[in-house]
């Protein structure tokens, strides 16, 4: 049983930290934040062509570093816990994974080329007022003579506004759920793509709104078969899940750490008032919280490895106890068992990591007294990046139902 | 990161799973899955066959270095078998005290006299014991006990006399170990003994305690002028404290799988019952059965971590420090859910006067869970301060 770093990632992990420290101060979040695009172009260039942080999990053949899903969610984790102000999880954890899933050799080759060498990229597929869903996807695609035509409206658009590349899902007119579904990816600048920046409660992090009118696309640009592109949907967006719940982690690590920090040198009553058990307790419960969030992220990332890199048709990676596996049993409905144990570890993960940071953060503000609710004291910026992350890609009651579903109506998520 | 055993270790799953469906039958077959927590009380004699019939495969003491009859088992391999033995329905261990406790005290702090007079009979599976730590004013705060030990000069023996409580199984064992005072002006941790001494003597008395459960697992244990040879206390008089913390530190983690077996047979029955009878359409019910799956899941991952070592320095890791506080919260959840699951059936008992169902004395039983082996709120404090560095608190 070897649930723990290896040495090498121990390094990737304590490297991102290090680097992070450095140039993700609280001065440089407030910097991005004050402006529309939200990062600092000078940064990412360092990001991407220093470090090659978004060329980590893409395979050496495209360019990439070749390296797994645990150290991308160290990755993610660290930079949750400075509120790194980048489009890192647009262009990774959506883009790269979507490219990865349902990119055919020549869009591989292509675009996560590009992103190794500094582009940026995102996915979108939610209409307005959506959940994050097969039937968040509305916009259309018809065919066009050679190629599609696309129309319709995204919103929550992570750095959509900004992004070099985007990655998109149109379903064929007529039909719902997840039947009629494709993906297509395409450079942001085509004709009849006009994005808009949607200002954030979060200021930490961008959204927007993309529209189609008419935008009309060659069959270079479908990913994978026309019309049934949901389970590579569904994938990528559990992958992205994944990725987030890392994010959490960090988050919820860092709003514990910042309060702790503050009531050791609070002094009330002529005592630090980290000296009352009122708020030792607090603080034990919110460093519970973390290490179970931990964990869940940590397995889901394994999961995630296996799923990304494994054979569909492999069996169960996870060993041969079925505690050790999925519970849930294999695949009623006939799905990829890697597929499906990459559903449930996303599910558990995203659900326990957003209450987690969310807790952690509220706690945290409580914490911080007064202070707590000010501009000036960072915690503010944990306590939105927590309820933005909790909102994106599905909720903490979101995932427990889709869980639900599974055990006690027998569906495969 | 990997998540999972090796094939030595499945191959070592494969033997156990093998062994215990071939004689875990038979006569054997009652006490399936009965005597865990909250059921110590019920099939003692059984049980006590079952551990001799344990002891015959060499599925006693498995952890204990071979020279001491053990099979010298890595911490793995204890996992898979409390894992596999939780999952064919092994039932409650009588002999687990003096397997996990009392057994890895005398190899690490025992004269070799205490070794070879104690250890077999552990190994046997034919003499259990029970722990005589906590008081009625030692409870959280451990080290206050107030039980006395005094050599006498005359018969050369230990003579004890005080009071300990919330001993489980007392009236079931040959031995107890008793923590106690050599040094009657000594105050807290300092001036303890650590005693090995015979339950069947006139000085020793047990009375149960009725628990809300309506059963006793729980006893209090008297000592009046009960006496221990001389050579039978552990370490030096005043190293008690010592040889009573080191045993703490002999818990690594390799029951909390086999406990967790015991938990999904909880939470399954408790899925059963919600299709059965139509909760598990309830919007909240449903969003509550999703939440105990994943409070589960993740015990299990945190217990993947603490086994997976860490800290280099051998220090407690942060995942084990909240593994008690977790499993007991999580737990106690799980009892309430039971009964919301239930609805209005919950609330009868299946026979009179008052023999509750499984999952009843489950929910009862669970509100023990956040008080025994360090109450919640000490845990917390514990987390606060040795975790997150926070001021220790203030001890008079």
């Amino acid at each position: 049983m070897e649930f723990r770093f290896t040495e090498e990632q121990q390094m990737i992990r304590d490297t991102a930290e290090a680097f992070l420290a450095e140039v993700s101060t609280s001065a440089a979040v407030r910097e991005a934040m004050a402006t529309e695009r939200g990062y600092s172009e000078a940064l990412w260039q360092q990001i991407s062509e220093e470090m090659m942080w978004p060329a980590l999990h893409i395979p050496e053949a495209y360019g990439g570093l070749g390296l797994g899903f645990v150290e991308l969610a160290a990755m993610q984790e660290q930079m949750g816990r400075t509120l790194l102000c980048a489009p890192f999880l647009s262009t990774v954890g959506f883009a790269v994974n979507a490219l990865l899933v349902a990119g055919s050799d020549a869009q591989k080759s292509h675009y996560l080329g590009e992103i190794a060498a500094g582009k940026t990229a995102t996915l979108a597929f939610m209409a307005p007022g959506s959940r994050a869903d097969a039937q968040a996807v509305q916009a259309t695609c018809s065919a066009d003579g050679d190629g599609f035509l696309l129309n319709g409206e995204y919103r929550y658009v992570l750095d959509g506004h900004t992004a070099d590349i985007l990655v998109l899902a149109a379903r064929a007119p007529g039909t719902s759920g997840a039947q009629g579904i494709s993906l297509f990816v395409l450079p942001a600048s085509t004709e009849g793509v006009s994005r808009q920046w949607l200002p954030t409660m979060d200021q930490t992090r961008r959204q927007a709104r993309i529209d189609l009118n008419d935008v009309r696309v060659g069959t270079d640009a479908l990913m994978g078969a026309q019309g049934s592109a949901w389970p590579a949907l569904a994938k990528t967006l559990d992958l992205a899940t994944v990725a987030l719940a890392a994010e959490q982690v960090g988050v919820a690590q860092q709003a514990l750490d910042s309060s702790v920090a503050y009531t050791m040198e609070r002094v009330q009553f002529g005592r630090t008032i980290a000296s009352y058990q009122a708020i030792k307790h607090k603080a034990a419960d919110m460093m519970l919280k973390v290490e179970a969030a931990r964990s869940a992220a940590y397995y889901a990332a394994c999961v995630a490895d296996e799923a990304l890199g494994g054979n569909p048709l492999g069996g169960n990676p996870l060993g041969g106890n079925p505690l050790g596996g999925s519970p849930l049993g294999g695949n009623p409905l006939g799905g990829n068992p890697l597929d499906a144990a990459l559903a449930e570890a996303a599910s558990i993960a995203k659900a326990y990591c957003s209450e987690a940071a969310f807790f952690n953060a509220g706690c945290g503000i409580q914490l911080h007294g007064g202070v707590g609710i000010t501009a000036e004291y960072d915690i503010q910026l944990y306590f939105k990046r927590a309820k933005s992350a909790e909102t994106l890609l599905g909720d903490a009651a979101w995932h427990r139902e889709r869980l639900a579903r599974q055990l006690l109506d027998g569906e495969n998520v | 990161m990997k998540l999972s055993f090796s094939p030595e270790d499945e191959r070592f799953r494969e033997e156990v799973a093998t062994w215990l469906a071939e004689n875990l039958c038979g006569e054997f077959e009652p006490i399936r899955f009965r005597g865990g927590p909250g059921d110590e009380h019920s099939f003692v004699e059984e049980r006590k066959a079952w551990e001799q019939k344990l002891a015959e495969g060499g599925w006693t003491c498995i952890g204990w270095p071979k020279q001491y009859g053990g099979r010298g088992a890595s911490v793995e391999q204890q996992v898979v078998f409390n894992e596999e033995y939780a999952r064919a329905g092994g039932p409650g261990r009588m002999g687990h005290i003096g397997e996990t406790l009392t057994g890895p005290t005398l190899i690490a702090f025992g004269s070799d006299a205490q070794k070879e007079r104690y250890l077999p009979g552990i190994r046997a599976g034919r003499e259990f014991w029970c722990q005589g730590y906590s008081e009625p004013s030692a409870g959280s705060d451990l080290a206050n006990v107030k039980t006395r030990a005094r050599l006498d000069e005359s018969s050369g023996q230990w003579v004890v006399n005080g009071q300990k409580v919330w001993t489980s199984l007392a009236h079931e064992s040959q031995y107890v170990f008793v923590i106690a005072r050599t040094d009657p002006d000594s105050v807290a941790h300092k001036g303890l003994g650590f005693f090995l001494m015979p339950m069947d003597q006139p000085g020793v008395i047990v009375r149960p305690i009725e628990q809300l459960t309506g059963t006793s697992e729980f006893n209090e244990v008297f000592f009046d002028d009960a006496v221990c040879a001389a050579d039978d206390i552990v370490g030096a008089p005043g190293e008690g404290w010592k040889v009573a913390m080191g045993l703490l530190g002999f818990e690594r983690g390799v029951s909390t799988l086999g406990q967790q077996m015991l938990f999904q047979n909880e939470l399954d029955d408790i899925i059963r019952v919600a299709k059965a009878n139509g909760a598990a359409r309830d919007p909240a019910l449903r969003q509550r059965i999703a939440e105990a799956h994943i409070g589960l899941r993740i015990m299990r991952f945190n217990s993947m971590r603490m086994l997976s070592g860490g800290g280099d320095d051998g220090s407690l890791q942060k995942e084990a420090m909240i593994y008690k506080l977790y499993w007991s919260s999580w737990h106690r959840n799980l009892g309430k859910l039971a009964m919301d699951v239930l609805g209005a059936e919950s609330e009868i008992v299946p026979e009179a006067p008052y023999q509750l169902s499984r999952l009843q004395s489950m929910y009862l039983f669970t509100r023990a869970d956040t008080i025994y082996g360090g109450t919640n709120q000490i845990q917390r404090n514990i987390i606060a301060e040795r975790a997150l560095g926070m001021p220790r608190e203030p001890r008079g």
